[in-house]
């Protein structure tokens, strides 16, 4: 943990997690907007997220971050303030940005290529015009061609307007702001001065310090707070832009901001406001505009602003409701895990040793010791459960490749996603992001087709891709599907003929040619696209499923679409396996790969060559291999029937019968790495350690039946070794 | 006198001492995490002879090595009489298979003399030098290649 040593990068590195985070709220709540499904307060969060963003990488000096955020959060807060429309886009430009700025993020933390300065600029530029040039027109084009602002002056009860009003800015001439800092304030290293500043930003501010509760110079106490200030703020901004430079201090000092209606609003604005930059006041006089042209019956009118105020400044409160979570170092938690194993173990060492000793069930010790187990399955399932992490985190990187995607080829796309919060170990949270890009891709490249093939089709220019998490049965599983045009299994034999991945006059079910497309060194893009080719296939997202324990299988219905569906463990720490023994030894065989078992009679046990021997299995001669030989644990072999044979499926489909001598049972066990203080043995995927505290040997099944194979095709080196 | 004892203590360490048969070996003591007794270990597939198997170290996996054996010296079955020095080599945790622990020695490099030509080419890949001790030989080991890195190590 080189980071803790300097507290610093330690500071950041809380930052970029931070970040991370913002960033998804950041993309969530700008979908929730295109999607329209947004009120204000998905445009607070959103602006908050890039709010944030900026604050923290200031503190980094982070500049290139800090310059595009402010661009970025410039044109929200004149969303946020009800100034621009949040048309479709606006929307797509600000996707676009919250794509950039997470590019922005990575590059700052060193994680990425620098950003594409090119697109970060034009953005810059795109969402510069957007916040001033083109768009307050378009502002004004909007407001005066709704037939509401028309019908509005003609209306004879001022309530009405006063709602309509509502979403218009909360404008007011100006604002008294008091200003009584507590002591907490400046302990938190907060200055007086810089507030002020970041006050008189939005506009010239006459500041009047009150400094009569300052005591004596004997009776000063130097941490305390004594002064206050009132502060006259001419400017035309509503109540939540003067708090927001309060923002980080608001519960450390008494804070009052009263509006000062005095003058009317619509003189003092171009009065107060002559040093403040022309397209801001433009936008500014723009925004107010339609208020005062539709304003005679407005004497009434007036007094609304108060009360609109009160509700734009108490819409932040919903957001303080942060979720009671903590930061804890991944370590820790691998660590507690560990040792809640390792109390398993004991705990099932003791019973063993206990139910030895002859003690009757009904003794205190016995009964004690069940209560122990039943607390020890609990810790275990707990600690579990902190490792669980909701696929959000995967889930949510999804939509901008969807769109990154859809522009490269063209199409139109729209993701949907479901069960999000869906839980997984984190493990697999992290090692299932590779597999769904890779899916996802393909659906969208290979699987969708063109608006206009879509339309020619029937169905609608925008494809849908989704992806779905549910847990079933101990496991989850997540969907890929796409409503395109399903798997053209005329090509795919076609090209697995042309690869010699299957002979021409095979005879295959459409289930099988669908899944031809998992073999190795099978690609159906015809060129290789920048998208889903670069020569990795859907054999490597099987593979990586694989290695997770998972398993992956596809539906396809020719012009309807394909569904992917991938089965997951919820954990990689533990596995369901067969507790077998093969000459004295105890080992593992994962119960993924069992087919079923059985006790060979000795009519079905066949002998090819003299040595290799198979046996007869539902029709077919499988190849019985004994363990206990082939692990180099006796040197004889066991007669076949008085043995046990597992039969077992590789990865690859194949078959094999796994000679044992006995079945022990069923069990769950808790994974441990050979590596970590070995190395790799062939043979062996993991160990773990069963109730009487001894280790076993998890075995490897593909290596194995790939061993007796290798081992049969060459006799002599069975003989040398 | 003062400014004698830290160069003193400075070239000093502190070693363990242990036995397999009649031979007397030592290793740095800081590499040695704990000494426990022999349990009956999980032998291993297709494993060189001298790896005994593993056992559960509290929860974790750990590779045990009849150090005779990887000596090239003559080697008996472990009994409970036997030792497990847990050690600490390269990164990873190796327990090592000796006969019994004798002593706790300190040693200043200057005592410790060169390998004599008469040992064989296994015994000098681990011994880096010996010394004496009230009249005892006790051969200083080097433990970093004690585990194989790969089966083609191994071989």
């Amino acid at each position: 943990m080189t980071d803790a040593a300097d507290p610093f990068e330690a500071i950041k590195v809380t930052f970029f997690q931070e970040c991370d985070e913002l960033l998804g709220d950041l993309e969530t709540g700008l979908l929730a907007i295109e999607a329209g499904s947004a009120d204000d307060e998905t445009i607070n969060a959103v602006f908050r997220a890039v709010h944030s963003v900026k604050g923290g990488a200031g503190a980094f000096g982070l500049e290139d971050l800090v310059r595009f955020a402010h661009v970025f959060e410039t044109l929200l807060d004149e969303l946020r303030a009800g100034r621009k429309p949040c048309d479709p886009p606006t929307v797509k430009a600000l996707l676009r940005a919250s794509d950039v700025l997470a590019d922005h993020v990575s590059a700052a933390r060193g994680q990425a290529a620098p950003v594409d300065e090119a697109r970060s600029a034009a953005l810059v530029a795109e969402l510069e015009a957007l916040t001033h040039g083109g768009a307050a027109p378009a502002a004004i084009a909007d407001v005066l061609a709704l037939p509401e602002a028309d019908e509005f002056g003609f209306r004879p009860v001022a309530f009405d307007f006063s709602t309509l009003a509502a979403p218009e800015p909360a404008a007011a001439s100006g604002w008294r702001v008091t200003f009584r800092p507590h002591a907490r304030m400046y302990a938190k290293a907060n200055e007086t001065a810089l507030l002020l500043r970041e006050l008189s930003r939005l506009g010239p501010v006459e500041v009047a310090l009150d400094a009569s509760a300052l005591p004596d110079l004997a009776e000063l106490v130097a941490e305390e707070a004594y002064l206050t200030w009132t502060l006259d703020l001419a400017a035309v901004v509503d109540e939540a832009s003067v708090r927001e430079a309060f923002d980080f201090v608001e519960a450390d000092c008494d804070l009052t901001v009263e509006a000062l209606s005095d003058a009317p609003a619509a003189t003092d604005a171009p009065d107060s406001a002559p040093d403040l930059d022309i397209a801001a006041l433009l936008a500014r006089a723009t925004a107010e505009a339609p208020v005062i042209e539709s304003a005679p019956p407005v004497v009434e009118v007036a007094p609304v602003v108060p009360v609109a105020a009160p509700t734009a400044a108490a819409t932040p409160a919903p957001a303080a409701q942060a979720a009671v979570t903590i930061r804890v170092d991944l370590d820790r938690v691998d660590r507690l895990i560990n040792v809640v194993g390792e109390l398993v173990i004991q705990q099932a060492m003791l019973a063993q040793r206990v139910i030895e000793s002859g003690l009757a069930r009904s003794s205190g010790i016995s009964v004690g010791l069940e209560d122990l187990e039943l607390l020890t399955r609990e810790i275990q399932d707990s600690v579990m459960a902190i490792r669980a992490q909701p696929v959000k985190s995967v889930f949510q990187r999804m939509p901008r490749l969807v769109r990154e995607v859809g522009e490269m080829t063209g199409k139109r796309v729209r993701l949907l996603t479901e069960g999000e919060a869906t839980e997984v170990d984190k493990t697999v949270v992290e090692r299932l992001a590779e597999p769904i890009t890779h899916m996802i891709r393909n659906a969208i490249d290979h699987g969708l087709e063109m608006p206009e093939d879509r339309l020619a089709a029937g169905k609608s220019g925008e494809g849908t891709v989704r992806l779905a998490a549910l847990h079933r049965s101990g496991r989850i599983v997540i969907e890929i599907s796409d409503d395109g045009r399903g798997i053209n299994r005329e090509r795919v034999r076609g090209i697995a003929v042309s690869r010699g991945l299957i002979v021409e006059d095979a005879v295959l079910t459409d289930d099988e040619i669908d899944n031809l497309i998992f073999l190795p060194g099978f690609s159906t893009a015809d060129a290789i696209s920048d998208i889903s080719g670069r020569g990795v296939g859907m054999d490597v997202v099987r593979k990586s499923i694989q290695a997770l324990g998972g398993r992956i299988s596809i539906a396809s219905v020719p012009g309807k679409g394909s569904t992917f569906t991938l089965s997951l463990p919820l954990t990689l720490a533990v596995l369901d396996g067969m507790v077998v023994s093969a000459a004295d030894q105890t080992l593992v065989a994962p119960l993924t790969a069992i087919v079923e078992s059985l006790t060979p009679r000795p009519g079905d046990v066949h002998y090819v060559g003299g040595h290799d021997a198979v046996i007869l299995f539902r029709e077919q001669f499988t190849p019985l291999i004994d363990v206990g030989m082939v692990m180099g644990f006796r040197d004889a072999a066991l007669t076949p029937s008085d043995g046990v044979a597992v039969i077992v499926e590789t990865e690859s489909g194949a078959r094999a019968a796994l000679l044992f001598d006995a079945i022990q049972g069923q069990r769950q066990v808790v994974i441990k790495s050979l590596e970590t203080n070995y190395r790799q043995v062939e043979g062996v995927a993991a160990a773990t350690i069963l109730g009487d505290g001894r280790v076993a040997l998890i075995l490897d099944v593909d290596a194995i039946v790939a061993n007796a194979r290798r081992r049969s095709a060459r006799p002599e080196l069975k003989l040398a070794s | 006198m003062s400014d004698i004892v830290p160069t003193a203590a400075a070239a000093a360490r502190e070693l363990i001492a242990f036995r397999i048969g009649r031979q007397e070996f030592c290793v740095d003591i800081m590499s040695v995490r704990e000494i426990r007794g022999w349990t009956p270990a999980t032998p291993l597939p297709r494993a060189p002879g001298y790896m005994k198997g593993v056992i559960n170290l509290r929860g974790a996996v750990l590779p045990i090595v009849d150090l005779g054996a990887r000596l090239g010296l003559s080697t008996s079955e472990p009994t409970a009489r036997h030792v497990i020095m847990v050690a600490h080599i390269g990164g990873r945790t190796v327990g090592l298979l000796v006969d019994a622990v004798s002593d706790i020695i300190q040693l200043t490099e200057d005592a410790v003399q060169p390998t004599p030509d008469v040992a064989s080419d296994q015994v000098r890949t681990f011994v880096k030098g010996i010394f004496a001790v009230d009249g005892r030989m006790i051969s200083l080991l080097e433990l970093e290649w004690i585990v194989p890195e790969s089966e083609a190590e191994a071989a």
